[in-house]
């Protein structure tokens, strides 16, 4: 069940992923439409996140192609922002949490260029949409988890980019900070921007999303959720693991195997 | 002290020289290391250190002088050959990080070490003092070696001055950098630059094999004293020039000590005393704390003692001696005969005699804790579902660390009570 849709915002076109010469990602090929709010679901080690990463140029690909608002992707970098999981640094950096919501400006701002007194306006907004207006000058270690999920939030914010990839921000928050992160992320998609996460929980993912991409090494299925989101293709997602499929990714990881013949 | 005046007087040029040479290979590489320090790349700056070696000796060998402009390229050179080579490793191989790292180090130094024998065997006349780049000479610092060496520190820091924010994003975060359209691997060349240069010019300093403190040892002991990157950019800076002058001058008023090994002895001291010292996360910080803890608790424990006897005998204001308070509750005995008249001086006690009495406000407090130990042990077995025979330890720690807001908060959840799990009356004011 994989629906493509007409003037996608991205566009994944036959994307194969190698880590360290095992693949872990077969052929992608999906689009996905303007305004919605997506969920990339899929069991433990099925390439979720590998999946964003290798879409932002993080991850090398194998094979295929992104294309993103029919740009490729460096063309279209000032548009796309991206909100890490929270564990990918070190939160005993110095800074404050106003330092980092400003780091989302720094790709509007160029090199060399300080950040400007509207840049600072923008941040401290920013901070006042996530609720934490009142944490800007607080070292980011003294924070909660939640607290330093909503700065990434922010800092995702200040770059006022129409696409966003976000890496497992439920994970590890409280329910407050989970409700108000999900609200801010619907508020987002009716002002037509497009924001994908990577989702661990069934449970939510039909409340959340309108549009859900099942994933477990290959795509499963890409549509409105409720076309996508089926226990048909919930059991082939979960359910059905190809043994095959990760028996052939070790053997070409084994033998050093090109992903692909040049 | 004559030798003070002497030494900071600086009408000797050599002194002036050697000194302002110091100041300035510390601050810049205090300043260039921070970052090294914040990407965690310490190990690296130790193996990129003992790396120039080679590069200065081949330098020496096809130039034959000691020009500092060639011996700074050809550092320069096998620095960045290193630190390929570390990357290959890594890479290609199996081999991890660290060993790649170690691996690097010890093979470059090695054949650093190997050329620098060849030259000094050579009976080449000018080859003498290229040894102190093993463990630096300051003194030598002297007439156009400052200048270039000077130079090239006034361009590290300008250069970290120019790319300060993207230095700072890409070692928080390389990845959001890369996303946003930063060019992360030339603005990381850039660093990795600046870190070569200076190593180069400050192993003139303190030698190859003592620069990796000089790198990342003021900006540890910078970082316990603030939150604030650009702070702890200013006060290693400082610490490092503090050092480089500590160093200059104890080689002055004794010159058989040298002045690279003690500016390393002086910053690493300062970084123990951070360690110790510093508010927030220095050990002595955090020692007082938990002592003044520990007084809190035992004060707050001798109060809810003669409340609780006074509660017995229905009777709070009644006189009691030694005995009976350890009667109630057993305190060690030197702590308590200490910790009584403390309480007399805060005013929560009065002395009547060889005995002591509450007053007023040392009732309302033993009563207030006393209050918080019941309403805890109430929460714990209605909201945490405990058994009431196993509450009372944790209320014990509790009691004393509820803030007058959770106080609030919890009297209202548990709307009020009148009685705990035991049945003893909860006291309000």
């Amino acid at each position: 069940m994989i629906q493509h849709v007409e003037n996608p915002v991205l566009e994944i076109h036959d994307l194969t992923v190698t880590y360290n010469k095992k693949p872990v990602l077969w052929g992608i090929d999906l689009t996905l439409p303007a305004g919605s709010l997506v969920g990339i679901i899929g069991p433990n080690g099925a390439g979720k996140s590998t999946l964003i990463k290798s879409v932002m140029g993080l991850v090398p690909s194998g094979s295929g192609y992104v294309r993103v608002f029919d740009k490729t992707l460096d063309e279209s970098r000032g548009r796309i922002s991206y909100v890490p999981q929270r564990e990918s640094v070190d939160w005993d950096f110095p800074a404050s949490a106003l330092d980092i919501v400003l780091m989302g400006r720094y790709g509007k701002l160029g090199l060399f260029k300080r950040p400007r007194k509207a840049d600072y306006e923008v941040a401290e907004d920013c901070l006042r949409k996530v609720g934490m207006e009142g944490f800007k000058n607080r070292q980011i270690s003294q924070l909660s988890g939640g607290q330093q999920q909503r700065v990434f939030l922010a800092r995702a914010l200040a770059q006022e980019a129409d696409l966003y990839f976000m890496d497992e921000p439920f994970a590890g928050v409280d329910a407050s900070t989970e409700k108000a992160i999900i609200q801010l992320l619907r508020e987002m998609t009716q002002k037509g921007k497009t924001v994908i996460v990577v989702h661990h929980d069934l449970q939510s993912a039909t409340k959340y999303f309108n549009w859900i991409i099942l994933l477990n090494m290959r795509l499963v299925a890409s549509g409105p959720v409720e076309t996508a989101f089926t226990e048909a293709l919930l059991q082939e997602t979960y359910g059905g693991k190809l043994t095959l499929l990760s028996d052939v990714s070790d053997l070409v990881q084994k033998n050093q195997f090109p992903s692909r013949e040049k | 002290m004559e030798s003070f005046i002497e030494f900071f007087s600086f009408t000797n040029p050599n002194v002036r020289y050697v000194t302002l040479g110091c100041i300035l290979l510390s601050v810049s590489s205090a300043v260039v290391g921070s970052f090294t320090f914040l990407k965690k790349r310490a190990l690296v700056g130790d193996a990129v250190a003992h790396s120039v070696l080679p590069g200065v000796c081949l330098a020496f060998i096809l130039s034959g002088t000691k020009n500092p402009v060639y011996l700074i390229i050809g550092a320069f050179i096998t620095a960045w050959i290193s630190l390929l080579f570390i990357d290959l490793v890594t890479k290609r191989s199996k081999i991890k990080e660290d060993t790649a790292i170690s691996i690097t180090l010890s093979v470059f130094f090695g054949l650093g070490i190997m050329l620098l024998t060849m030259i000094q065997h050579s009976g080449n006349a000018s080859q003498s003092g290229l040894d102190s780049f093993l463990f630096g000479k300051a003194a030598a610092l002297i007439g156009t070696d400052l200048y270039v060496f000077g130079g090239v520190a006034f361009i590290l820091l300008f250069v970290v001055g120019l790319f300060f924010k993207e230095f700072t994003l890409i070692a928080f975060d390389t990845h959001f950098a890369q996303v946003i359209g930063l060019p992360v691997k030339r603005i990381e060349f850039v660093l990795t630059t600046l870190t070569v240069l200076a190593v180069v010019v400050g192993i003139q300093a303190v030698g190859v094999v003592l620069m990796a403190a000089m790198l990342i040892t003021p900006p540890a002991a910078a970082r316990f004293w603030t939150d604030s990157l650009r702070k702890m950019l200013v006060i290693a800076a400082c610490l490092g020039a503090f050092a480089g002058l500590s160093g200059a001058y104890i080689s002055y008023i004794a010159p058989s000590m040298p002045t690279g090994p003690w500016i390393v002895m002086v910053i690493s001291f300062i970084a123990v005393l951070s360690f110790l010292l510093a508010p927030q996360k220095g050990i002595l910080f955090k020692w007082l704390k938990q002592r003044k803890i520990r007084q809190t608790i035992l004060e707050e424990n001798i109060l809810k003692a003669f409340f609780l006897l006074g509660e017995r005998e229905k009777n709070f204001y009644q006189t009691l001696g030694i005995e009976r308070i350890l009667e109630k509750r057993h305190f060690p005995l030197g702590a308590l005969k200490k910790t009584l008249p403390i309480l007399r001086f805060q005013g929560y006690l009065k002395k009547v005699g060889n005995e002591w009495q509450l007053t007023q406000a040392g009732f309302h407090k033993g009563q207030r804790v006393v209050k918080l130990h019941r309403l805890w042990e109430l929460y714990l077995t209605e909201y945490l579902h405990i058994a009431p025979d196993h509450v009372h330890d944790d209320a014990e720690t509790i009691e004393h660390i509820i803030s007058p807001e959770i106080e609030k908060q919890l009297e209202k959840k548990l709307n009020y009570p009148t009685l705990d799990p035991h049945q003893s009356e909860i006291p309000y004011r």
